[in-house]
């Protein structure tokens, strides 16, 4: 495992301590979400729709509210109806029509797995026979499956109300159209000696966590409530709820419990209001857990995705023009990543003249999540794919045509401003320096592609607070829950800063009233914001405790000084004093030291990642073997590095996935045929080799430690990388995803039958 | 609906339990004893996220019913530990960070003990094909086969010398 480190004087930072709640997630302890119960706990289950589209034209739910044991069920209509219009929540926008809507329908149902109603019974067997009596008469409506069906003249309308500013006062499933522009692509093209110009699609793929959505909420006579859940954001699900329900913000607590994965698709809410709701209604706590099934129907996933790409590049492959369309399905409501899609498909690189179109379009599918990297992994495919293409038009290594036209510091990013110091040509670098990019491979049916991919990365809101213990150990505090981690950095960041042992130091991921607000886990931002907020709080604890060492020494605090971890002071020659030693002594100089900080952090530092896999293709089969797979990341500066390998393998197989296996599979009438994890194919262990990893370390100037977030950009690369490789191993550009067996046969068996080239280059 | 008396061993001690004939082991785990470190992620039989050792052989605890339990030897992450003493297996996971999340973990330790209960020098792809029941979204499966394979050489050398 290669690292590419910039010198380092730290102690603690770049050291691979064991995670401070290790012992408890390998000893079943922890307790996640599903794990809480609370006496006098009712269960909750949802019904959930039978269609792709339909008008709810009554739902009688007489006889199960009759079971025996059945204590509340609730309909889209206990629901407050919600504005219709963007509101802030945090630095993240939702519309509480859409996602009240969502939590359950109200006059329509808009895909097949859509809530329609919520039972709260006395056991979880009496609350799903209870979903077996509720009536709900549908009239049934052609549904709508992808954006090309979506965008038709004609189509059935999803959102009667929707509008696009574009067309004007026009019903539509068209939720929004951006466009990205610079230079002239018409001059670019003509300056092109090669143009490449190809369309590609990819399905709906869900995050794929293994632990399903829970909540448990209570609420008390006063008004007062408490969300338990497995969130990735407890502040946006205290201010979503709040929104759906129309309650006020501060009268509820959410706690985070432990959570089993998210990846983004942890960032909304399905059934935390559902079950404050029940529990509103019966006085009850109520406590509900998704099936699989419901995960896969109604959660998640992201995008599917049709994307034109057509790009020229000179002789000597230099990038001249690049023009895209892409289309990505939202899913039932508008909101899909296509915004990011957009200003992610070109990022790595310098290309002088570009137009970008891109469509938010609403299918009868369910309403998209975030996922990893949000849009960005499509478009990529496609991106990636072209420009392996041009490179072998022009004869040169599809790691130099990437060199050659890559960003650097000043390339102006197409949409923002110039790039500071980035390492996107240093992930080539390490790539190409490689021992696996080097070694040769050989034997028939074998390829090796290459891809790179961008993320932003987030800043957003953090708070962090340090208490320094009279045992001179000390505790952080923080509001980010910890997928991947981020406790061990957080704990490091502050023992680094304080001159402690990090074993002395205990993170503590608390509840929203504990806190200041903290946006989402997301985004490759905690070890980057709350980080920040980590580093500063414990700068002010170290700042209080020189006061109370100079009080000691009856000296001025900017005669105390801090070095080693111990406290001296420069004017008389006290004897030096350990945090421990000083903390031992804080009652006597003013009681106990509590350092705080809030960040709403600038200075992202945007993460660039580049993946060499190598892959074997059965021509009898269509099955890709991955051989061999090594990925280089720039994380900025690496606090834990074996987490921040574990992020860049996570990603890598999650990408490995989607390039391979994974997609939603739809019947012609919009029903979901593969919603269990049998047939929802994510990668097991044998079907991965290890995966190598290289981290690059370019310092983020935004960021006092030189953080970068890491968690997001290594899924991007693996689609395009292994089409690529593909294309090396058998001849055939694969522009679909997942390059299941069935499909790379048929592409195979095509390409044998015809024997012509599948793309069409020609000489501008 | 009647519940059923239960006798078994659990982690090495007897254990009686009531249950419904419909529930699983993985719900008695749970709902019943308060055993939640055993966990749920599909209920079909395709995550291992609820895998116990059943008279020392992986299975599905979803896919069990309570009342099968009567007369095995079940075996849960809880029980890995002696006191204080981690297993070797549980300790190579924390040095090897081979959990993120940690929801898949007490699957694939279970997973992972059974292998090397019988098999103290598996290959790389013996493990791999062991852990092929348990789904881990989080670690692409790198540093758990590292620290399975770890575990077995500190438990080999430890048979040979000591
Ligand atoms: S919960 Fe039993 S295999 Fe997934
Ligand atoms: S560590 Fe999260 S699923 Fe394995």
């Amino acid at each position: 495992m290669g690292s590419h480190t910039t010198e380092s004087s730290f102690r603690v930072i770049g050291t691979r301590p064991i995670r401070h709640d290790g012992v408890e997630k390998v000893t079943g302890r922890a307790k996640y979400g599903a794990d809480y119960y609370v006496a006098g706990m009712l269960h909750g289950k949802v019904l959930r729709s039978p269609h792709a589209h339909a008008r709810i034209k009554s739902i009688d739910f007489s006889r199960a509210l009759a079971l025996p044991g059945v204590k509340a069920v609730v309909t889209g209509k206990d629901l407050p109806e919600g504005e219709n219009k963007t509101v802030p929540l945090g630095e993240m926008t939702v519309n509480p029509r859409y996602l009240g809507q969502n939590i359950l329908a109200r006059d329509k149902v808009l895909y097949y797995g859509h809530a329609v109603a919520a039972v709260a019974a006395i056991s979880p067997h009496i609350a799903e026979q209870a979903l077996e009596l509720i009536e709900v008469d549908y009239e049934v409506l052609p549904p709508v499956l992808s954006v090309e069906q979506a965008m038709a003249e004609g189509a059935p309308i999803l959102h009667p109300d929707l509008r696009n500013e574009e067309l004007g006062d026009v019903p539509t499933n068209v939720a929004k159209h951006v466009v990205l522009t610079r230079g002239d692509v018409e001059a670019g093209f003509r300056e092109a000696h090669f143009i490449v110009e190809r369309e590609f699609r990819t399905s709906m793929v869900h995050q794929g966590y293994i632990e399903p959505h829970n909540a448990l909420a209570i609420y008390n006579a006063d008004g007062k409530a408490t969300i338990y859940c497995s969130t990735q954001g407890p502040f946006e699900v205290r201010g979503m709820s709040a929104a759906v329900l129309g309650l006020p913000v501060g009268s509820i607590k959410v706690v985070p419990a432990e959570i089993g994965g998210g990846f983004g698709g942890k960032t909304t809410v399905y059934l935390e209001p559902l079950a404050l709701l029940l529990a509103m209604k019966t006085g009850q706590p109520v406590k509900m857990v998704m099936t699989r099934s419901e995960v896969l129907r109604a959660t998640g996933p992201t995008s599917g995705s049709l994307i034109r790409v057509k790009m020229g590049c000179t002789k000597e492959g230099k990038i001249t023009a690049a023009k895209i369309w892409m289309a990505y399905e939202a899913g039932a409501f508008p909101g899909s990543p296509v915004g990011a899609a957009t200003m992610t498909v070109l990022a790595p690189y310098a290309i002088p003249n570009v137009q970008i179109d891109g469509y938010d379009v609403v299918v009868n599918k369910p309403k998209t999540a975030a996922y990893r990297a949000p849009g960005a992994t499509n478009a990529a495919f496609a991106a990636e794919t072209v420009i392996d293409e041009l490179a072998e038009l022009c004869g040169i290594d599809p790691l130099d045509i990437r060199i050659l036209n890559g960003a650097r510091e000043g390339t102006p990013h197409p949409a923002g401003p110039p790039y500071r110091r980035i390492g996107f040509i240093e992930t080539c670098e390490a790539i190409k320096a490689s021992e696996h990019y080097r070694s040769n491979l050989e034997g028939p049916n074998r390829g090796r592609g290459v891809a790179s991919g961008f993320w932003f990365n987030a800043g957003m809101q953090s708070a962090a607070v340090v208490n320094i213990h009279l045992d001179g150990t000390a505790s952080v505090v923080t509001g980010s829950p910890d997928i991947g981690g981020t406790r061990a950095a957080c704990a490091m960041i502050a023992a680094e800063v304080l001159g402690l042992n990090v074993e002395d130091v205990r993170p503590v991921v608390t509840d929203t009233d504990s806190i200041g607000h903290t946006d989402v886990t997301g985004g490759s931002r905690v070890t980057f914001a709350t980080g920040m907020a980590v580093f500063r709080a414990a700068e002010d604890a170290l700042a209080q405790l020189k006061e109370r060492a100079a009080k000691l020494w009856e000296c001025k605090v900017e005669e105390v000084e801090f070095r080693d971890g111990k406290f001296y002071c420069k004017t008389n020659n006290a004897t030096p004093l350990s945090v421990s030693e000083l903390a031992k002594r804080l009652p006597r100089l003013g009681g106990p030291v509590t350092g705080r900080a809030t960040v709403n952090a600038r200075g992202v530092g945007p993460s660039f990642a580049t993946c060499c896999i190598d892959v074997e293709v059965d021509p009898e089969t269509g099955r890709v073997q991955i051989l061999r797979c090594t990925v280089a990341q720039d994380a900025g500066r690496a606090i834990h590095p074996a987490y921040v390998e574990g992020q860049m393998q996570g990603g890598t197989a999650q990408g490995i996935g989607w390039a391979l296996n994974e997609e939603y599979i739809y019947d012609s009438d919009g029903h979901l045929m593969n919603s269990t994890l049998l047939d929802y194919r994510m990668p097991t262990c044998p079907d991965l080799p290890m995966i190598e990893t290289i981290i690059v370390e370019v310092p983020n100037p935004g960021h006092p430690l030189g953080v970068r977030g890491v968690g997001e950009v290594s899924i991007v690369p693996p689609p395009a990388a292994i089409a690529n490789a593909v294309y090396r191993a058998v001849g055939v550009r694969m522009t679909e995803l997942p390059m299941s067996p069935a499909r790379l046969w048929k592409a195979i068996a095509q390409k044998e039958s015809t024997r012509s080239g599948l793309g069409r280059a020609q000489h501008g | 609906m009647r519940k059923v008396a239960v006798q078994t061993t659990l982690n090495g001690e007897p254990v009686e339990f009531l249950c419904e004939p419909r529930q699983s082991l993985l719900e008695v785990l749970r709902d019943v004893l308060n055993l939640t470190g055993t966990k749920e992620g599909c209920l079909t039989g395709d995550c291992g996220a609820c895998s116990v050792l059943f008279d020392g052989r992986v299975v599905c605890s979803c896919l069990v019913l309570g009342v099968e339990a009567q007369g095995a030897q079940i075996q849960t992450v809880e029980g890995l530990a002696h006191g204080n003493e981690l297993s070797v297996l549980q300790r190579k996971f924390l040095e090897h960070a081979a959990l993120q999340c940690g929801i898949c973990t007490p699957g694939f330790l279970i997973a992972a003990k059974a292998l090397l209960d019988h098999n103290l020098n598996p290959s790389e792809s013996e493990v791999r094909y062991a852990l092929a029941g348990n789904l881990c979204r989080c670690t692409g499966y790198d540093k758990i086969v590292r620290a399975v394979m770890d575990a077995a050489k500190e438990m080999r050398e430890r048979e040979a010398y000591g």
